[in-house]
């Protein structure tokens, strides 16, 4: 089996069978993470250039630590102190790494389409981890493959995505990614941060948290990032948590299990309360650990060698 | 792909499975931490069956493992595709156990290598066999079967192809031509 | 391609069909041209001088583009003012009005006589744009009537809006009184902010800062209501919104002296094409919905919309393999203008022979109050040459332009200029 696209750049026009190939083939890679030697000898030899041109500590953890399960080599590169501060074009940068012989670039930037500029200049494979406001699809298939856990099948599950949809990699990585899995997808927020045309995309804008909570099966709370209090987006996060807060008292009056989803990290008090992030309907910390085995099967179905099997040296 | 002959039939590879388990319980005196390892894709099939038939004879169940070895093959880089992954399901913890590795077909002996090293991530069993149906020959790596069901001289434009009721429908093995 | 530009002794151009909506002149005939004017237009029996063959061809009066970036002087890696006008007659333009946003700006007279003197002896026309204020920089107002007198042929912040209406008021006042139209970009900065593309469906697939339509419109309305207030002339760049369209042809209702632009890509290209990432797609304003495109073609047939300009915007390779965020805004278009309107408007029969004539050779003279081109008799030949029938495929390796920055490579058009006459000079191009 192969995926259709050479590389992960986003979740957009990614089929239903590759989607389910990945999250299938990332299942046998969380038992691989439950072993005594959580490791395999799959990507010997292959190396892997994290490159990070914004902060993140989570996903860049995440993906390290999926290519070391796998055996790979990982070199890493973030942009303080690295040659990007010193004006060399993304291309530069990108041309002088496959001088190196790498065989994945993991990219993270804030800028969309950043590694779909790098996948055009490199031999290499390219792993999407966060372009701009565009797709973080490796989050994505983490949550569909928590979802998965929880529910069986996506298909027919609500899933409202709550916060700064406008300027949420997340949020469009999971939209695609759920309607594509035959899920129903509603985004809720302030009016200033949901994109004009959002519903062009086939999901459902609930103005207010209660009556996409009537609705939902799952909040996928998005963390709303304080800058945009100083662009003028929202009043304040006192405002935020009392107009879209998820907390307790909200979760109680839906008498209905709602499971509570988070990217991280969270702001605890905001937009979503202690006792739900910790409570038993949450399943942040299963994102988590789902995150590395998606991350294995992604990089594991991505390492197409280009040659045809010689011979057939295995089974016979 | 052409048949050249039958080499087997159900009754051939259910007599042949009856000598192996035979053999197995004799070598190691009885079923004590004895645990079966089948290799998918049809290597598994066939450790149930012998699973049953030791049932049968000593009245004791010794534990089944699965194991896949795509993880841990070595002509990774040859491959335009990726193998479906598979789980690995052994249930219990293998150190110090006595392992019987069990496959349809021994070739190159590169499957067993891969399989040993899956193993070896697992635990430290206390020693480990190998019981195949076929032994075709053109070994690349010093490995030795303990238990052969039939060694079957080929060429290297040949090959065995095993058929298992349980994953296709029949018991059979063929010698097919390339 | 190398440009050839020969001195005209004197030149026929056999059985061409002339066409001059000005002076309703359609007919296969011959003219005769003699240095720089042109001596006959009706049948030449013998003649023994530089014949051009233009049966099935069509000879109109040589067309102006009034919205080029020359980049010179400042930036002359991507053009300078001769590899501009090379471009220029490549794409079949004659004359060509160029915007101060150079490297210092063009602010006053020795910057305008340096353009001109530069041109001095092109085929093409330079009509230099001056600035509005000094240095662009939104704060004082240039020496307006000095640099007309160098040639300036009206003034422009271009690459910004006029920044405040105080400034658009005085500016419109001043330079009407001197008989030249202020153009604006019309871009309210703090709703484009840091956008770059339009914001519609795709900016909300792709996640891209994007540049709301009102951010355009709120600036054409703005100065229309100043224009109307000031009776002043004024004249609107790079068109690209429905709403503006709207705007403007409610204005011109009420008799304000307000004219239009739009450009070639707007016509032929819509946000879908940002899918992908494609720095050439980039441009200020941006690529626009298709309502947006079809309510452009409108305000061009009903005459909203004056004159196809095209924005000319070279830029260096860097600029462009980038980023989509960080990417330069601007494409190239004196090369490609005629044949993507041939191809996608006049054979579509969305315009007229005529009314591309218009659009792109009389109204941008009468604009900036240049002497009109007309074919006639005794009139100076400045004319140019259209295969209507040429398949050609387009590669900006054989462009004249010193950049390559558009999104058209590669291309099927039909209908293709093969020739500018102008100043005593003929460039032919096969």
């Amino acid at each position: 089996m192969q995926l259709k696209s050479r590389h992960l750049l986003g979740l957009e026009g990614v089929c239903q069978e590759d989607i389910t190939l990945i999250l299938d083939t990332a299942e046998s890679f969380k038992k691989v993470l439950d072993r005594p030697i959580p490791k395999v000898p799959t990507l010997r030899g292959k190396t892997v250039a994290n490159l990070f041109f914004e902060p993140s500590t989570r996903t860049r953890f995440s993906f390290e630590l999926a290519e070391k399960r796998l055996s790979a080599d990982s070199v890493n590169f973030s942009k303080v102190g690295s040659s990007v501060a010193k004006g060399e074009t993304l291309k530069d940068t990108a041309r002088n790494i496959e001088a190196m012989k790498i065989n994945f670039v993991v990219m993270r930037h804030s800028a969309p389409g950043a590694p779909h500029f790098l996948s055009q200049c490199l031999d290499s494979v390219v792993i999407n981890a966060g372009d701009g406001a565009h797709e973080h699809p490796t989050q994505a298939l983490l949550d569909m493959m928590t979802l998965r856990n929880c529910f069986q099948s996506l298909k027919g599950l609500k899933v409202v995505i709550v916060g700064d949809i406008e300027h949420s990699r997340v949020a469009r990585s999971n939209i695609y990614g759920l309607l594509t899995m035959g899920a129903n997808v509603g985004v809720c927020g302030p009016a200033t941060l949901i994109p004009r045309e959002i519903k062009a995309l086939g999901v459902t804008v609930y103005p207010g948290i209660e009556e996409a909570m009537k609705e939902a099966d799952v909040l996928n709370v998005l963390r709303i990032q304080l800058e945009r209090q100083k662009e003028a987006l929202f009043p304040s996060l006192r405002e935020y948590r009392n107009l879209f807060g998820i907390t307790r008292e909200r979760l109680d009056r839906v008498n209905r299990r709602i499971t509570i989803m988070h990217p991280g990290p969270i702001n605890r008090g905001v937009e979503l309360d202690s006792d739900v992030a910790d409570g038993d309907y949450s399943v942040i910390l299963s994102q988590v650990t789902n995150g590395v085995a998606v991350r294995m099967a992604v990089l594991y179905l991505l390492d197409g060698g280009r040659q045809k099997l010689e011979g057939d040296d295995h089974g016979n | 792909m052409k048949v050249k002959c039958e080499i087997m039939d159900a009754k051939d590879i259910t007599r042949t499975l009856n000598r192996l388990t035979h053999e197995i319980l004799e070598r190691n005196h009885g079923t004590d931490n004895l645990v079966i390892v089948g290799i998918r894709n049809r290597g598994d099939a066939l450790a149930y069956r012998i699973i049953r038939r030791i049932e049968q004879i000593e009245g004791k169940t010794v534990p089944l493992g699965m194991l896949d070895i795509t993880l841990y093959r070595d002509d990774f880089q040859r491959l335009t595709d990726r193998p479906i992954l598979q789980e690995t399901d052994i249930d219990v913890d293998i150190t110090d156990k006595k392992l019987i590795l069990v496959d349809d077909v021994l070739y190159s002996g590169r499957t067993i290598r891969s399989a040993m090293d899956a193993l070896m991530d697992l635990g430290r069993p206390a020693l480990i066999q190998l019981a195949v149906l076929i032994d075709r020959g053109h070994r690349q790596l010093p490995v030795k079967a303990d238990y052969v069901g039939k060694n079957v001289p080929t060429s290297v434009n040949e090959q065995i192809q095993v058929k298992i009721k349980e994953k296709d429908g029949e018991d059979r093995v063929f010698l097919v031509e390339n | 391609m190398a440009i050839k530009i020969e001195q005209v002794k004197s030149v026929l151009l056999k059985n061409a069909r002339v066409v001059d909506p000005q002076v309703k002149l359609d007919q296969i005939t011959d003219i005769l041209i003699e240095k720089d004017i042109i001596r006959k237009i009706g049948p030449v029996r013998e003649f023994k001088g530089k014949t051009v063959d233009c049966k099935n061809k069509i000879v109109i009066p040589g067309m102006m583009d009034m919205h080029v970036h020359l980049r010179e002087p400042g930036e002359e890696h991507k053009e300078t003012v001769i590899t501009g006008c090379h471009a220029a007659a490549a794409g079949g333009f004659t004359e060509l009005a160029c915007m101060p946003n150079t490297k210092p700006p063009i602010d006053c007279r020795s910057d305008v006589e340096f353009i001109k003197e530069r041109a001095e002896n092109h085929l093409v026309n330079v009509h230099p744009i001056a600035a509005v204020t000094i240095g662009q920089a939104g704060e004082q107002l240039t020496e307006m009537g000095d640099m007309i007198e160098a040639g300036a042929a009206g003034f422009s912040d271009d690459g910004k809006p006029v920044l405040t209406a105080a400034l658009m008021r005085r500016a419109l006042e001043y330079a009407t009184m001197l008989g030249k139209p202020v153009i604006d970009h019309c871009e309210d900065l703090s709703l484009s902010e840091s956008g770059v593309m339009h914001e519609g469906k795709i900016s909300a697939v792709l996640g891209m800062p994007s540049i709301p339509s009102i951010a355009e419109e709120i600036i054409v309305a703005r100065d229309l209501l100043i224009a109307e207030y000031t009776e002043g002339l004024l004249h609107l760049a790079h068109i690209s919104t429905a709403g503006a369209v709207r705007l403007i042809r409610e204005a011109k209702s009420r008799g304000v002296r307000v004219t239009a632009e739009t450009c070639p890509h707007y016509l032929v290209l819509t946000d879908e094409a940002v899918r992908g990432f494609n720095t050439l797609t980039k441009m200020n304003p941006p690529l626009r919905s298709e309502n947006d495109q079809k309510m452009l073609i409108r305000g061009l047939k009903d005459g909203t919309i004056d004159t196809i300009a095209t924005d000319h915007a070279p830029h260096a390779i860097e600029d462009k393999e980038c980023e989509f965020q960080v990417a330069a805004f601007g494409i190239i278009g004196l090369e490609t203008a005629f044949g993507l309107i041939w191809t996608h408007l006049v054979e579509k029969k969305l315009l007229t022979l005529e009314e591309l004539i218009l659009k792109m050779s009389v109204h941008p003279r009468q604009i900036l109050q240049l002497p009109e081109n007309k074919i006639e008799s005794g009139a100076p030949a400045n004319l140019t040459l259209v295969d209507p029938d040429i398949m050609w495929t387009v590669d900006n390796t054989a462009f004249e332009s010193k950049s390559k920055n558009m999104p058209f490579q590669d291309w099927k058009l039909k209908g293709k200029t093969f020739g500018v006459i102008n100043r005593g000079k003929m460039i032919l191009t096969v």
